[in-house]
């Protein structure tokens, strides 16, 4: 039963990195782009990002009614990080919006635009800090110290800086595998291809540092990860792929390229899962918080388990049906255009 | 500022906020599923402008309605941990249904809002339907979650645990139906009578455009129902909260000693200190009828309440009287509207008529706000009804009036950015609509 929640949770954590860190990371590439995207970039976004964003509302909801413990701990030490992906979730979508939506085209779009930008770089950065602090172990087992102890330095530190730098990249990397397939004209292909490239170096390079910086914490995850068949296996995977991405990048073969960086993503998360359960928050002086010591009872887990099964037979056909219309479908285009 | 009490602001800030964008999102898509629907079945142009126009609007209260509801969502934890690590197990499991209807509901929007070149009208149409259908469900699925904390059930407590818990039976609590009913048909009458306010603004302005008379009637058809309906499903609600949380309902009322009959007060201001109302008017024995639907019947005052355990009662009092004073005038308009329909048919064109209408335009929502008051603030102190207060509930980070100052001003700032937004809008739309409109 809680297997299939994890596996839900998974599938909610993947699609919401997947998707909504492509909506958030076409925010990070228009900072490195500038004017040049924001064409491609609000006409890709626009019909799918609040659909998108609501595997993380999936997240939280099996979170606080699977994990009530699980949530708890994360909204009362990680309030600070957490409360600024919250604002940084409101500006991003309500900029957007008030840009894509606003009748008349004026200064003001400017405005929005900035907003828009800064808060699609600083959510992911603060989703990774809250990342970070999760598996680093260094939230209190209680309130009992200082407002610092307590509050700040289980997400202030060298370690989640580096998860979150790593998240920003990806969703960055994400966002512009994503984009070159939205591309129409040469140039805006060229363009994203080109921050494809960076953010992917920057990631690969980002995702080293995450291991090294752990060495420093005490927190080796090179060995945890040698020790666990399937992250072996999701490593390997991930390695493979890279230059399979390049070259499918180069080859501007869109189809392969998304599914590439589609497996990738799974690997890491993946990976992660692995490596980490049954924990789910590491808590300091060791009384982590796992599956088996925080689940809601019995009859929740089951009726939840239910809610799922029939929710996920209700959203993908409807999730695959949007994006059929709007992602692999081009005559609506040809209409407008 | 004491921690508690940011946390309870900031909490109210956010929900006040946030309920204005989910009625707007339970509500239009239905009317903009009726003007489309009228559409296909006439063919008149007028329509599909009518449902291009209200789409725009939509969109960017959607997702404003989106972003502020993953805040609340989160602020359960981030300001009331002790309240969520005991209820998450109960009654997480409408919020995992309301997760699924609202995932379907903003799949269905991005295909009605932006899919209309890329789909057949007759998919187009169902996709509004479904974004209208997935958003009343979701909202009542949430509306039981809260009735949840007036009518607590499905567990029991011991020891301050949770035990032998039943999320179907909390779910279905004694307070659901009627809460969800009366939040279902409130959104309804709020924004109908603010889309109908606005447009017999437009309508004053230009005269004779049939573009702002049709909006005007569809929104009216709605709005007329859910108001006359409203007083009934009020009444159900009041003879609920009477059983369930005499309190709440004293408070109201500003029912002070229990009284058999009791009179219902109409307006007055509660003098808690001396437990007696001044200057209301007091009609006898008709609280005990609105009650317990006998003019004879006792109605529990709050002497049998610790006063510890008091709401806050004027608050409570003033709202709930705001309230029903909303509710009446929606409801006087709607039985006017059925009556000049009938006879007198020209008076819908008058002048007089539409700016009544303009007058119309905030009560509806003045009323749902009024309303969520009576029930937050009716309950305290308790956060879960006569189980666990409000104060054990809160957050143990000090500081907390700094995430309060923060929402405060980003919701203030939101506000006036739609207001301004909505205006450039329907100004740009009352002077040139069908050029706009043929590119969307």
């Amino acid at each position: 039963m809680i297997e299939i929640i994890i596996f839900v949770l998974g599938i909610a954590v993947l699609l919401y990195v997947l998707l909504g860190g492509a909506d958030f990371g076409a925010g990070i590439v228009e900072l490195a782009t500038g004017k040049k995207g924001i064409n491609t970039i609000s006409k890709a976004i626009a019909p799918v990002w609040e659909a998108n964003h609501i595997w993380l509302i999936l997240a939280v909801v099996i979170l606080f009614n699977g994990f009530p413990r699980v949530f708890t701990t994360l909204t009362i030490y990680l309030h600070i990080p957490l409360f600024i992906v919250l604002v940084g979730i409101v500006f991003r979508g309500t900029a957007f919006t008030f840009r894509y939506y606003d009748i008349q085209q004026d200064n003001t779009q400017k405005h929005y635009t900035r907003i828009f930008r800064i808060s699609s770089l600083l959510t992911p950065f603060f989703l990774g800090i809250t990342l970070g602090a999760i598996i680093l172990g260094n939230i209190p087992a209680n309130v009992n110290g200082t407002f610092y102890e307590v509050f700040i330095s289980p997400w202030l530190n060298l370690f989640t800086f580096t998860t979150g730098i790593f998240v920003t990249l990806l969703f960055g990397w994400l966002a512009s595998i994503y984009l070159i397939g939205e591309a129409h004209d040469d140039k805006s292909y060229q363009t994203f291809a080109k921050t494809a490239r960076i953010f992917f170096v920057s990631l690969i390079l980002s995702g080293l540092s995450v291991f090294l910086v752990a060495e420093i914490y005490g927190l080796h995850l090179f060995m945890k990860f040698s020790q666990s068949l399937l992250a072996i296996g999701c490593v390997t995977l991930a390695t493979v792929v890279i230059p399979l991405l390049w070259i499918n990048v180069n080859r501007r073969n869109v189809l392969q390229t998304r599914l590439l960086a589609g497996i990738q993503t799974a690997c890491i998360i993946a990976g992660w899962f692995a490596v980490q359960f049954p924990v789910m928050i590491f808590i300091s002086g060791g009384s982590d918080l796992t599956v088996w010591n925080s689940q809601a009872p019995e009859r929740t887990i089951s009726l939840l388990v239910d809610a799922l099964i029939v929710g996920i037979l209700i959203i993908l056909p409807a999730f695959a049906y949007l994006f059929k219309v709007f992602k692999f479908d081009n005559k609506g285009d040809e209409a407008t255009n | 500022m004491d921690d508690f009490l940011a946390a309870r602001l900031q909490m109210t800030v956010s929900f006040v906020f946030h309920i204005v964008y989910a009625c707007i999102g339970m509500t239009m898509p239905w009317l903009m599923f009726v003007a489309e629907w009228k559409w296909i079945k006439t063919g008149q142009q007028v329509y599909l402008d009518l449902a291009k126009a209200w789409a725009r609007g939509v969109a960017i209260f959607f997702a404003v309605g989106a972003v502020s509801g993953t805040v609340l969502s989160f602020e359960l934890g981030l300001l009331w941990p002790n309240f969520m690590e005991h209820a998450g197990a109960i009654i997480g499991m409408p919020f995992s249904w309301e997760g699924t209807a609202f995932f379907l509901e903003a799949i269905a929007l991005g295909v009605f809002l932006y899919g209309r070149n890329r789909v057949s009208n007759r998919m187009h149409l169902i996709s509004g339907l479904v974004v209208g259908i997935a958003g009343v469900i979701s909202g009542i699925f949430v509306v039981a979650a809260n009735a949840w904390m007036n009518s607590p059930s499905g567990f029991d407590w011991i020891n301050g645990q949770a035990n032998n818990i039943d999320p179907m039976k909390a779910m279905f609590n004694k307070a659901w139906f009627q809460q969800a009913l009366h939040m279902t048909i409130a959104a309804f009458a709020s924004t109908c009578f603010a889309v109908a306010g606005i447009h017999a603004y437009m309508l004053l302005r230009h005269k004779d455009n049939d573009f702002h008379r049709k909006a005007i009637r569809i929104a009216l058809s709605f709005g007329i129902v859910a108001a006359i309906l409203q007083p009934l499903s009020g009444d159900l609600s009041a003879k609920n909260v009477a059983i369930l949380q005499p309190a709440k309902l004293a408070a109201m009322e500003s029912l002070f000693k229990t009284s058999e009959p009791a009179s219902l007060v109409i307006g007055g201001i509660p003098n808690v200190k001396e437990e007696k109302v001044e200057y209301g008017l007091h009609i006898p024995k008709l609280l005990s009828f609105l009650a317990h639907g006998d003019f004879n019947a006792e109605v529990q005052g709050l002497d049998k309440t610790k006063k510890e355990d008091w709401p806050p009662v004027p608050i409570v009092h003033f709202a709930f009287q705001i309230m029903v004073l909303m509710g009446l005038l929606m409801m006087g308009t709607g039985i006017l509207f059925l009556i000049f329909k009938i006879k007198w048919k020209e008076n819908l064109d008058r002048k007089w008529w539409l700016i009544w209408l303009v007058g119309l335009t905030p009560v509806g929502f003045i009323a749902v706000e009024a309303g969520w008051i009576v029930t937050e603030v009716g309950r305290q102190p308790w956060i879960i009804y006569g189980i666990m207060k409000t104060r054990d509930a809160v957050t143990p980070m000090p500081g907390i009036q700094y995430p309060f100052y923060v929402i405060t001003l980003i919701y203030i700032l939101l506000t006036i950015f739609v207001f301004w937004l909505m205006k450039r809008q329907i100004l740009a739309i009352q002077t040139n609509y069908q050029d706009i409109l043929s590119h969307d």
